[in-house]
């Protein structure tokens, strides 16, 4: 008797789940889009869809929000698992990866030549591959100087340093000042280092991204500079796990200097106590010694690609057009903070009146992107490792220079396998 | 005829265990003869059979060996100290003179039902090096503050603390059990022999728990070499691969950079690692025992 019931139980809930199960088909002439987005971009690009819904009565956007910690995990096994959603946005450096797996559709015609032109070339460039566009850029993303202007004031330093000697004596100054490393240098973050690089021309990788290029002086220089600011106390190894909270340290003074990116402007604006509103500035990357100022950054953000087996190809098609619209992109950054990837929405918002993001407009002129391979990510990880290693004193910098280099050739040979079997 | 029957019996639980146990092993000791990656899953023609140089690349990698001291680390001071806590509290709840048993039982039980990530969260700001509990508590004896989760030298030990105080209740109710199970008469006989309470534990409660010592140091050891929850939410492997164990690496390989031929044969090395650790355990123990 108990045995039936609970027979009886086991099927009222396997007829609960099914209709789970089945795909979900609405009616003929409704569609409905799955877009994933990362972060506060998932959440806020809900804001501007009501109007998109408004344009295109027969299309339902649904809008899931994913953490970018988890972000390019979550999408290689939505991928292998075949449950990609039609729209996604995506890390500009992850593109390459994307593109070999043959997940992603192209997208040459959705915008205009003048449209495609407006964009800013750079980060234009970083999204495409063999002769095509494959991730329509949506916002830009670059890193520059946040500094505490009071606290460089008192320190006795007018403005903020252009070049990389005068970068290291700022900070020399603010330390005797404060008393703490001021500048935050998180290994999490290797976009640091590839900027710095990318000022000194370095290729990172060599004959078309066949083997690493990290011994190269170019490197070298970059990698020593950027190891030198621990060595002289300006930056703490590990300090970001110290501090905990990054814009307490900053209101405090504890640190008075970090490389960030533009949702950094936001996040300072509402943070910074009253007091502090105005105490604080960004500037373009200092440059080596004997450079012309400004000098490269290097070239991110996120770009929106469509899935290549969407059903749904125009729809996911007109939400993308709408998404870089000039207006849309104004109302993105509004919401956001994250900084337009359309020229002309920056003169439509006049973005340019403010001194901070100003700082962004210059340095934008001059970005680059990495070399587009899809081991990026993995390479990137290899060469903070190693730098940290060398910061933590367990090798010297040759040592790592030669083991990044080793390690980066091992990584591409199935690159090379690949390049060599394409070639006739 | 009878043998039939048993065999539809027997047919839904080895259906599953065929579908979802073995066909995924066989299918990964496959994929670990390959060079499966991102390429191969865009087009399976870039697919190669590479035969055993997935496991000389294991040996060849330059973070397997520290992973795989690391896992020794956590699992060498982890796991006795683990069981080692267990018997304690075991012991004291099942001590006459106890009070509250049940609700302290409940209290040391607590940790192995909460969800890990909360966990975590708590565990980093005790371990908070400025503001956290711990090193207030310690500057109380004049200790300088520790940067528990921030130093190479000492965010293992912070993982295998949070580790032994979050597992531990569960290997006290087992040994609660087995010392439920020595017969009273066992001690009284001791007592009239004169044993004091160090030669009672020794000389009756340690044998007569061996065969519950012998299943509680096997499963420890078991789950503790497959280190993965705690640094990959604490410290993500850091700092400087300090707490990066050989699951967190298999991880990292398989599902961060996709490289599942690598990342399989790395599950066949930790396989053996576990099958020569506990066949090794059994030896010792029969021998101790016999």
């Amino acid at each position: 008797m108990r045995s039936r019931l609970r027979l009886v139980i086991v099927f009222m809930f396997a007829s609960l789940l099914l209709p789970g199960c089945t795909p979900q088909t609405a009616s003929e002439n409704s569609i409905t889009l799955d877009f994933w987005a990362m972060g506060s971009e998932g959440e806020r690009v809900q804001g501007l869809l009501p109007a998109f819904e408004r344009e295109h009565p027969g299309i339902t956007v649904r809008v899931q929000q994913i953490p970018w910690s988890s972000a390019h995990e979550k999408l290689l096994t939505a991928h292998v698992g075949g449950t990609l959603p039609d729209v996604f946005q995506l890390g500009n450096t992850w593109l390459p990866e994307f593109v070999a797996l043959r997940a992603l559709a192209p997208l040459d015609n959705v915008l205009s030549a003048e449209a495609q032109a407006d964009i800013f070339p750079g980060v234009l460039a970083a999204n495409r591959m063999n002769g095509h566009l494959y991730g329509l850029p949506w916002y830009v993303d670059t890193r520059l100087l946040f500094y505490r202007a009071d606290l460089l004031q008192q320190a006795g330093v007018a403005r903020a340093p252009q070049t990389w000697s005068e970068w290291t004596d700022a900070l020399h100054r603010l330390k005797a000042h404060t008393g703490h490393a001021p500048l935050s240098l998180p290994f999490s973050e290797w976009q640091t280092l590839v900027a710095l690089s990318l000022q000194q021309r370095a290729e990172l990788l060599r004959d078309d991204g066949r083997y690493g290029a990290f011994s190269q002086p170019a490197f070298r220089e970059a990698f020593a500079f950027y190891l030198g600011l621990f060595e002289q106390g300006l930056a703490e190894v590990g300090g970001e796990l110290r501090v905990g909270n990054l814009y307490q340290a900053f209101a405090d003074g504890r640190i008075a200097m970090l490389v960030s990116g533009p949702w950094n402007l936001g996040e300072f604006e509402r943070r910074m106590p009253p007091g502090l509103r105005d105490a604080w500035g960004t500037a373009p990357l200092p440059v080596p010694d004997g450079a012309a100022y400004q000098g490269r950054s290097i070239a991110g953000g996120a770009s929106l690609a469509v899935n290549v087996k969407s059903p749904h190809p125009q729809a996911a098609r007109a939400l993308l057009q709408f998404l870089s619209a000039p207006e849309q992109q104004l109302n993105f950054y509004r919401a956001t903070g994250d900084l337009p990837v359309r020229k002309s929405a920056w003169q439509l918002g006049n973005l340019q009146q403010s001194a901070r993001i100003d700082a962004f407009w210059q340095q934008l002129q001059q970005v680059q992107g990495v070399p587009p391979v899809p081991e990026w990510e993995r390479l990137a990880s290899l060469v903070m490792r190693h730098a940290e290693r060398v910061a933590r004193g367990l090798e010297s910098q040759e040592q790592a220079l030669a083991a990044i280099d080793k390690e980066t050739d091992a990584m591409l040979e199935k690159r090379r396998w690949l390049m060599e079997r394409s070639a006739p | 005829m009878k043998n039939s029957a048993a065999f539809w019996f027997l047919a839904p639980a080895l259906g599953l265990i065929a579908v979802f146990f073995l066909l995924p092993i066989a299918a990964a000791l496959l994929l670990s003869l390959t060079d499966f990656d991102i390429y191969a899953i865009g087009d399976p023609s870039t697919l190669r059979w590479i035969g055993l140089d997935n496991y000389r690349q294991v040996f060849e990698h330059p973070l397997f060996w520290t992973a795989l001291g690391n896992t020794f680390y956590f699992v060498l001071f982890g796991g006795p100290l683990s069981v080692g806590l267990s018997l304690g509290a075991a012991m004291l709840l099942n001590a006459r003179l106890t009070c509250c048993r049940t609700l302290f039982r409940t209290i040391y039980f607590l940790p192995v039902v909460s969800t890990l990530v909360a966990v975590a969260v708590v565990w980093r700001a005790l371990y908070n090096p400025e503001a956290g509990l711990l090193n207030q508590g310690l500057s109380l004896f004049g200790i300088h503050p520790i940067d528990w989760l921030g130093d190479p030298d000492w965010a293992m030990p912070a993982i295998i603390l949070m580790a032994a105080w979050k597992n531990f209740g569960f290997n006290m109710i087992i040994f609660i059990a087995g010392l439920q199970a020595i017969p009273e008469r066992l001690y009284e006989a001791a007592r009239l022999d004169g044993a004091g309470s160090w030669a009672q534990f020794r000389y009756v409660t340690l044998p007569q728990l061996a065969p519950t010592f012998l299943f509680v140091a096997l499963m420890t050891m078991i789950g503790y070499l497959q280190l993965f929850a705690e640094p990959y939410v604490m410290t993500q492997g850091g700092p400087a691969n300090a707490t990066l164990s050989l699951v967190m690496l298999m991880y990292q390989e398989g599902f961060r950079w996709w490289n599942m031929g690598f990342a399989a044969a790395l599950a066949f090395v930790l396989f053996v690692i576990i099958l020569a650790g506990t066949m090794l355990q059994l030896r010792l123990q029969r021998k101790g025992g016999g």
